[in-house]
């Protein structure tokens, strides 16, 4: 009866519209961050992240009005970045119907402000985020300004100082694993990971249901954040928590639907189903259920 | 009749959420940190992120505390408590100092210790135990699961206690003394079994109201 392993939704707001980043170099346009999380919600998503990646770089907060729209529709817990940069701003997001903050730029300057930020708030709203990048001779370093700029800062040490000063959270986000849909990369995450005391949330690479389940399987992760996988398939995360389950780990399943009787393909699609079955199914309601 | 919730408004937290979970609901709420109004309300909620101190300072400055006290103790009240607004109603919390509480159920505030594989803050989905009887958790699963972001917990008489999540060690899910319910983990934010709960709160003041 532990607490369940979190799959969070990672919203990347760019300019005001919701995006699908590549190495943070590339971005696809999605569509709009309310309409994503209220399906999001709906389909059983145990958080969402929302944060406005051009925020920090144009020295701007993100807007309060997509947050107040964001909040509107999330029943599950909502954590907001983009620009955070001192205690008013994350008082601002609070009252804008936050849960809890992202602040990652602003930490370079003023490292103070973790500490500050959670003796008025509480340690279990402030996450502190970090862009990790991992060179070709193999060794991880901390990038500041969108992955553009190397800070020199061992991840695993950095963290430690974060969750130290006040993070209740960290958010790890691996720069050269971004929308490759090639896995996580579980040997940064464990590494940061077993530094710390506080959850770590691992961010960036989940193309399957598969690198889900091997980062859960190999680190000590306490949350999934899945960004692109789950913008293009009906009822996503409700299909890949079934698909998790499976294979045995223990999820939260909030949705009446299990797809205990389909097969869900490995790229975390279900498979086609037969005629027949089809048919037989056809004057089966099920009704939506009344709260 | 519909019953009316006040949602204290003392400057902690996300009251917004609180309100739009009742609002998908039907149920009316207003957000009031004027005295009247939360004499005029049928249930009172208080919710609450963030810390202790700052939280009782921000009661007691909006004088707050004498007036919710005498709804509470005097005048039965139903009463919910969220998160913070659970710990809030102790007698006390180490919460990074020692502060004194409402006091209206006997109980200390205690940090959460670090285990392995427990990290602290207990942050995510949990399942709880609860008592089947206690009417807030009607038509609730067994395995329904709870949303928790907290690195304090409430300690009080087990007599007291109505659900506990298991972290290591038990923690107090809920507490229920009287017409005071409260709730370490967030309902509003829990999806449909939270959703199920709070519905299972107005229903239980509308009920109260009726006989």
């Amino acid at each position: 009866m532990a607490t369940k392993r979190r799959i969070v939704a990672a919203l990347l707001v760019r300019d005001g519209i919701l995006v699908q980043s590549i190495g943070f170099r590339r971005y696809l346009p999605v569509g709009k961050a309310e309409i994503a999380a209220r399906f999001l919600d709906d389909w059983g998503v145990d958080e969402i992240v929302l944060l406005d990646i051009s925020a920090s770089r144009q020295g701007r907060l993100i807007p309060i009005d997509l947050v107040e729209r964001v909040a509107r529709v999330c029943r599950v817990p909502l954590t907001v970045g983009g620009g955070i940069g001192s205690v008013e701003d994350v008082r601002t997001m609070i009252q804008a119907g936050a849960d809890k903050v992202s602040i990652n730029a602003a930490l370079f300057a003023d490292p103070d402000l973790l500490g500050t930020a959670a003796s008025q708030f509480g340690v279990q709203c402030i996450v502190a985020a970090m862009d990790v990048l991992r060179a070709e001779d193999g060794t991880t370093r901390v990038f500041a300004e969108c992955g553009m700029h190397d800070t020199g800062r061992n991840p695993a040490d950095l963290a430690r100082t974060y969750a130290e000063a006040g993070a209740g959270e960290i958010l790890l986000n691996a720069i050269h694993a971004d929308g490759q849909r090639e896995g996580y990369d579980c040997a940064l995450v464990e590494k940061v990971a077993s530094a710390i005391a506080a959850p770590l949330i691992a961010l960036g690479g989940a193309g399957r249901p598969d690198h889900i389940r091997e980062l859960f399987e190999s680190t000590r992760a306490s949350a999934a954040a899945v960004g692109n996988m789950l913008h293009y398939c009906e009822h996503s995360v409700a299909v890949l928590k079934s698909s998790l389950q499976r294979e045995g780990l223990d999820l939260r399943l909030d949705s009446q639907a299990d797809y205990r009787h389909m097969t869900v393909l490995p790229e975390g699609r279900l498979d086609r189903r037969p005629e027949h079955e089809l048919e037989a199914e056809i004057f089966q309601h099920i009704p939506r259920e009344v709260i | 009749m519909k019953p009316t919730i006040a949602i204290v408004d003392y400057g902690m937290g996300n009251l917004a959420s609180v309100a739009s979970a009742f609002a998908a609901l039907d149920v009316p709420t207003v957000i009031t940190q004027d005295r009247e109004a939360l004499a005029g309300a049928d249930g009172i909620l208080l919710p609450g992120v963030g810390a202790f101190g700052q939280a009782m300072s921000n009661l007691r400055t909006l004088d707050l505390v004498g007036p919710l006290t005498e709804l509470m103790m005097d005048r039965q009240r139903p009463f919910l408590g969220i998160c913070l607004g659970m710990q809030l109603i102790a007698e006390r919390s180490v919460e990074l100092g020692e502060h004194q509480g409402l006091d209206w159920i006997s109980g200390t505030v205690e940090a959460i210790p670090a285990s392995d594989g427990h990290p602290v803050p207990h942050v995510g989905w949990s399942e709880v135990r609860f008592d089947p009887a206690d009417p807030l958790f009607a038509r609730i699963d067994d395995d329904a699961c709870f949303y928790f972001d907290h690195s304090y917990v409430l300690r009080t008489d087990p007599s007291n206690v109505s659900a506990s999540a298991d972290y290591g060690r038990s923690l107090t899910a809920v507490v229920r003394s009287g017409n005071l319910v409260a709730t370490q983990f967030h309902p509003e934010k829990s999806q449909r079994a939270g959703l199920k709960l709070l519905r299972n709160f107005s229903n239980s003041i509308a009920d109260r109201m009726e006989g």
